[in-house]
């Protein structure tokens, strides 16, 4: 009894990762621009075929560079492909802000240290390595996580720009906002419909399938590092907010529109961030959540997506707190509901509880009642 | 002719065309099936335009009423006419099939009414884009609640409503689906109007406006929302009724998020507070699906880029707020109610 009691907690706890990873975006992005980003859910859908696509590639499935020719060859190859990024990296830095003058950095150096560290990773990664060691796909995991979230937020990034941004400026009505972010995430989903197919595509196997025992309860390494993961990225998050420069233009943006730019603070990269945060984190959960159930699906964000918003909104939405633990809320209920009850059953009940909440306490749990001024 | 008589006499001599084109083999089975899509999207996207469009909320769970009238009336129909295994034999014979119908739309109307209380209840307290929310959760717990429910056959779908339509063709040969629909239209239009001109009517405007002033100049506005909502929300399900005679086949898959996407489309594309809007990008919609079957997938992201598109560039629609006699006053001659 004890040990089903177990894992099932464990079973609850790594699902509840996957909520409070996509809630803490929804929440982020929320309390910057007070805008539900219905899009957020499929952005994890992309984040995982983004993993995909990282993890296949590094695993040297698309081989970059001709496998049998001479080291010289494979450097020159491994230079080529690196210079894009490069460029881009060096077009980045250099371009005009809004205040006057490029970046103050030291550029040679930046540039050519970039270029440098591109090179060496498609050397490493083109040439069609069998990966047969655990090490080697250890590496290719470690390089998987942060490309995946790099690439990720560009996506989330991108669609601010092009679709929220426009209106914001505006001045449009909230309501067209939120229905432009639904549609982004219906585009997203029947886009990559129709781009790969329906063959669900299965997930490489990257960390070693090493099997604890948790007081009789069953954990693999692949769960426990999608909890352990859950928990530093909010303590990240929390750091940056609580912390740092821009978390504190994040918090001021979330207090007052209107006074930030009037002090300086740059609204613009101060928004750009915040996307790029929780677009970020989506990823990370798309990704694990990815390694953990191996198909995906162009479809799979939509209900998960919908969980984390339930749980944003039972943790109080525009609190971080409320939402990493409301994730983690939403994941117990369902999993007791589904042991008890019977797995069919799950959906309708989070949905019940949505109404409920709003219903009851629109704020939420953790939330503060508004006023409206009249 | 009168005032009072025009319209009226317009709508029957075009009710009688289309029979007597449909039974002179003029419409074949195609046509006769794009009009009665079109009849349905018609409603459909003025019972949304109540909601979306006078009161100025958001609703994207019509799709979930849509089901709830639907399956209301399929099984009310087949509880009735068909024999059945979960619902045993019929109670009435096949001969009072068309003048039964009426009450069978009228129980799918009043079902998905009181689902519409779902939604119009916590629209007391919240607004704005947590009522959104609520309604497309309403539309994903309606959908997922008939999916659990074994004896209207779950995810597989409900069937037998073809025999119902098959009953009325042997009492009279008629195109009954296209002269139900044609008449469901016109009952969607005509109530419509007569809410919408009327003091409840301004009442849901004034809403749409300022609802703490509304509430302020005693506008109730709680009763205000509970009468929209459950109206647009009925004939949603009056429309849902239709569609699944049909099609003759109703199942849960036919009332996703894609369905009220439609809705909320062709709402925004005719302009938000315009019935005859909302009539004209109806038929806009329908030809241009069938423009965009050939396309399959990528429908479906060209119809959410159209929407994108028009919030951005265009978000008053084609009309605006106003109807056709405003562009054309002198159309005020032909009917008295203003």
């Amino acid at each position: 009894m004890l040990d089903t009691v177990i894992q099932q907690a464990l079973n609850a706890l790594q699902l509840g990762s996957y909520y409070s990873l996509i809630a803490l975006g929804y929440c982020l992005v929320y309390g910057v621009l007070l805008l539900i980003n219905f899009a957020h859910g499929d952005i994890f859908m992309v984040g995982a075929y983004i993993a995909f696509f990282a993890a296949t590639f590094l695993m040297g499935q698309h081989a970059l560079i001709p496998p049998a020719s001479p080291v010289a060859v494979k450097l020159a190859f491994a230079g080529f492909f690196a210079l894009l990024p490069t460029f881009a990296m060096a077009w980045w830095l250099g371009r005009k802000r809004s205040h006057g003058q490029a970046l103050n950095v030291n550029y040679p150096a930046v540039v050519g240290g970039v270029f440098v560290v591109f090179s060496a990773a498609v050397f490493y990664f083109g040439q069609s390595v069998s990966i047969a060691s655990g090490t080697d796909k250890l590496v290719v995991f470690a390089v998987t996580i942060p490309l995946t979230m790099v690439l990720t937020s560009v996506v989330g990034v991108f669609i601010e720009r092009v679709a929220y941004k426009p209106l914001r400026l505006k001045g449009a009505n909230r309501l067209y906002v939120v229905i432009t972010a639904l549609m982004m995430g219906i585009i997203l989903e029947y886009g990559n419909l129709s781009l790969l197919g329906t063959s669900r595509l299965s997930f490489p196997t990257l960390l070693p399938r090493t099997v604890f025992d948790v007081l009789g309860a069953k954990i693999t390494i692949t769960k426990l590092s999608g909890i352990a993961v859950s928990f530093l990225v909010f303590a990240l998050l929390q750091w940056i907010v609580t912390r740092t420069k821009l978390g504190m233009a994040m918090r001021a943006v979330s207090y007052d529109k209107f006074a930030v730019p009037l002090m300086g603070i740059p609204l613009d990269a101060v928004i750009i961030f915040t996307f790029f945060l929780g677009s970020s984190m989506a990823g990370l959960a798309g990704m694990f959540y990815a390694m953990n159930f191996p198909v995906l699906d162009p479809f799979m964000g939509a209900l998960v997506g919908w969980k984390a918003f339930v749980a944003a909104v039972v943790g109080g939405i525009g609190d971080i707190r409320g939402a990493f633990v409301g994730g983690f809320l939403l994941a117990f209920l369902e999993v007791t509901v589904a042991a008890t009850f019977s797995s069919e059953l799950r959906d309708l009940i989070s949905f019940t509880i949505l109404l409920g909440i709003l219903t009851w306490k629109p704020t939420g749990l953790f939330g503060k009642p508004k006023t409206t001024k009249i | 002719m009168g005032k009072s008589l025009t319209v009226p006499a317009l709508l029957a001599a075009l009710l009688l065309m289309a029979v007597a084109a449909a039974k002179m083999g003029i419409l074949g089975q195609y046509a006769i099936t794009f009009l009665c899509s079109m009849g349905i999207f018609i409603i459909l996207s003025a019972s949304l335009n109540l909601v979306n469009g006078y009161m100025g909320e958001f609703s994207c769970g019509h799709a979930g009423f849509m089901a709830v009238g639907a399956y209301a009336s399929s099984i009310l129909g087949v509880f009735l006419f068909v024999p059945d295994q979960v619902f045993g034999q019929p109670l009435l014979s096949m001969a009072w099939s068309p003048w039964a119908f009426p009450i069978v739309l009228a129980a799918g109307f009043v079902a998905a009414a009181l689902a519409g209380l779902v939604v119009a209840i916590p629209s007391f307290k919240t607004r704005g884009d947590y009522l959104a929310v609520i309604t497309l959760a309403a539309g994903y717990i309606i959908k997922s609640a008939i999916e659990n429910v074994e004896a209207v056959g779950g995810p597989r779908g409900f069937m037998g409503m073809g025999k119902i339509v098959q009953g009325m063709d042997a009492v009279a040969k008629l195109p009954w689906m296209l002269v139900w629909i044609f008449l469901g239209v016109v009952f969607t239009i005509w109530i419509l109007r007569r809410f919408v001109y009327s003091t409840l009517g301004k009442g849901v405007m004034a809403i749409h406006q300022d609802e703490v002033a509304a509430e302020i100049m005693s506008v109730n506005t709680n009763k205000m929302k509970l009468i929209a909502f459950m109206l647009s929300s009925g004939l949603a399900g009056l429309a849902g009724g239709l569609f699944a005679y049909m099609v003759s086949f109703v199942n849960p898959a036919s009332f996703t998020i894609l369905r009220s996407t439609e809705c909320l489309v062709m709402v925004y594309l005719g302009g938000m507070g315009s019935l005859t809007g909302s009539v004209l990008s109806a038929i806009v919609f329908a030809v241009m699906l069938e423009f965009l079957k050939p396309l399959e997938q990528l429908k479906w992201v060209a119809i959410p880029l159209l929407l994108i598109l028009l919030m951005q560039f265009r978000p008053e629609g084609i009309m605006g707020n106003r109807e056709l006699s405003d562009i054309f006053p002198k159309l005020k001659r032909y009917y008295r109610f203003k």
